[in-house]
């Protein structure tokens, strides 16, 4: 007879408006943030906030007449997905090793790597910033790939090995036992296994490389600036624009919002570093 | 099968060696290069002045009164940051954990914020919620006939604890909802039937049960933490005067507003350990749940 799945009791209706209640709390700054973005100049400031208006889509052609949008947002792409795969390409092979062929100084190595993290960026800023002016790298992509990929590599590979030593061992000794080579045990075994686990990995990296600001605020501007860049150059203090700046804002964060909507579940499982069996 | 052992252990470092080899260039060469500087003396402004400096450009940034400060502020951030991101993470993971209707939806709404990049989320809160005339906070103190608060004047560090928690509280969430959906069903239903009330399940089963990921939970923020910058860079420059300059945003302005190289690598020095500190610290704190 029962319909709905829910039970309907006072506890259970105070805890769903509660739920409700907290999330659009916590998402309102970006509410308010996405419709500001289709408002006029004078709209967007107007007491008490306007909720019904028009729509324009001015700020977003001002934005791209202003600023190269396309090239901010190619210099983000190119930028953050080159660098994940590269950090990908250093980090597998490693945490295959550390997981599968460990020795006493396994543990001692990965702490290592992970300390490295807690080295303040800033305090290899200006080592970086002149061995690349001396490179002739500043303002360039490569350069941003190079920091992004070095700066997650120790997460990424934390975060392979939680995944890899999930596998068990006698699947790989099996296989190369039957003579597979590395690759083959690779491509056939891990592969198959570990896709969850390096998907995760590169799509958190792939996050973290585009939101990434400090390196790309300090070592790009015009040329290989990225989106962290663009909107930065809307935080100067003449007069109130916040129409524009939200336009700019949605346009930054837009595409790697909803890529986050779409993977999140994908996303989390390599987050927890093995912390959830 | 000598060759085979050699073999064996050979592999292992050959596979290892590309990240091993790179971050150890990435570490070693700017952390000589900083040593370095900041034992001569360099300053951008003035090239002629040079030479071996000894401790002094130690001693200049050791006794800038902006030093301890912006060391405290560094602190105070993390540690504020960290309790009420863990804090609220925990309680909002709780209370949506069971089914309700739109409970996908809920979901995705709370963990946007972690998608936002740092310039966005500064100049969101800066203008949108924190301005004293026209932003959200100040329409909020004003309808219930409040005086508005110039947030980033009066409460500099608050406010920018404010924008890092909003940013970092659904990281936490989300790493939180997905280890309680690996909580034990059984176990809760039995510990029901004896008659345990929720705030023993939660004393003796959630949270044993959680342990590990808060700790994995602070390990990654606090790396994230001790070098915010893009935040304090866009919304208060530091200011007003250091109430919210931390070590991070200190180096920087010694080196790229004050030209001064020899003192901002002096102050890099003190940056690497002071997170040395706090590393071994947090080991020694939560190292254990990190274990396996």
């Amino acid at each position: 007879m029962k319909i709905s799945k829910y039970d309907w009791n006072a506890l259970f209706v105070t805890r769903t408006v509660a739920s409700w209640l907290v999330a659009f709390i916590v998402f309102f700054p970006l509410l308010f943030l996405m419709v500001t973005a289709f408002k006029t100049e004078l709209q967007a400031i107007a007491v008490p906030s306007l909720w019904v208006f028009e729509p324009t889509l001015e700020n977003f052609t001002e934005v791209q007449e202003r600023s190269d949008y396309m090239r901010f947002a190619m210099n983000s792409l190119i930028t953050s997905l080159v660098s994940t795969i590269l950090g990908l390409i250093i980090a597998v092979p490693s945490a295959y090793s550390f997981a599968f062929s460990p020795t006493i100084q396994t543990k001692n190595i990965m702490v290592w790597m992970l300390s490295t993290k807690f080295m303040p960026a800033v305090g290899a800023l200006l080592p970086v910033y002149l061995l690349f002016q001396w490179a002739g790298l500043l303002d360039s992509q490569i350069a941003l790939i190079i920091v992004f990929t070095m700066s997650n590599l120790p997460i990424m590979v934390w975060m392979l090995y939680s995944n890899f030593k999930d596998i068990p061992h006698e699947i790989l000794e099996a296989s190369r036992m039957d003579g597979a080579s590395l690759w083959e045990e690779f491509r056939h075994v891990l592969l198959p296994l570990a896709m969850g686990g390096m998907a995760s990995t590169g799509l958190l990296c792939l996050v973290l490389s585009w939101n990434e600001a400090f390196w790309a605020l300090n070592l790009t501007s015009a040329n290989a600036g990225t989106l962290a860049v663009l909107v930065a150059s809307y935080s100067s203090p003449e007069g109130l624009f916040w129409a524009k700046l939200s336009a700019a804002s949605l346009m930054a964060i837009g595409p790697i919002i909803v890529f986050g909507w779409f993977s999140q579940k994908q996303l989390v499982q390599g987050l927890t570093f093995g912390a959830v069996k | 099968m000598s060759s085979n052992a050699t073999e064996s252990r050979f592999l292992p470092r050959l596979l290892m060696s590309p990240a091993v080899v790179t971050l150890l260039i990435w570490m070693l060469v700017p952390l000589g290069m900083t040593i370095y500087f900041s034992l001569i003396r360099y300053n951008l402004m003035s090239p002629d002045i040079s030479g071996f400096a000894g401790w002094e450009n130690y001693d200049f940034f050791i006794t800038n009164p902006a030093f301890m400060d912006s060391v405290f502020n560094t602190l105070i951030l993390l540690g504020s940051v960290v309790i009420i991101t863990v804090g609220f993470g925990l309680a909002i993971a709780l209370l949506i954990n069971s089914p309700f209707p739109g409970q996908s939806f809920v979901r995705i709404l709370l963990i946007s914020p972690f998608f936002v990049m740092p310039t966005v989320n500064a100049l969101l809160w800066k203008h949108m919620m924190m301005n004293p005339i026209y932003g959200v906070f100040a329409q909020i103190s004003g309808f219930f006939g409040l005086e508005p608060i110039d947030w980033l004047t009066e409460i500099p560090l608050g406010s920018i604890i404010i924008m890092l928690s909003w940013q970092w509280m659904p990281f936490a969430c989300l790493i939180f909802i997905t280890a309680l959906q690996s909580m034990d069903r059984e176990q809760l239903e039995a510990s029901r039937m004896d008659g345990a009330t929720y705030f023993q399940q939660l004393r003796f089963l959630y949270l044993p049960h959680m342990a590990r990921s808060i700790a994995v939970v602070i390990m990654i923020e606090v790396i994230f933490l001790l070098s915010v910058f893009a935040e304090i860079f866009t919304t208060t420059s530091g200011g007003p005067g250091t109430e919210s300059t931390n070590l991070a945003f200190l180096i920087f302005q010694e080196a790229l507003m004050n030209f001064d190289v020899g003192a901002a690598s002096a102050g890099a020095i003190f940056a690497i350990i002071l997170a040395n500190i706090v590393a071994i610290i947090l080991i020694r704190m939560i190292g254990k749940n990190l274990d396996n």
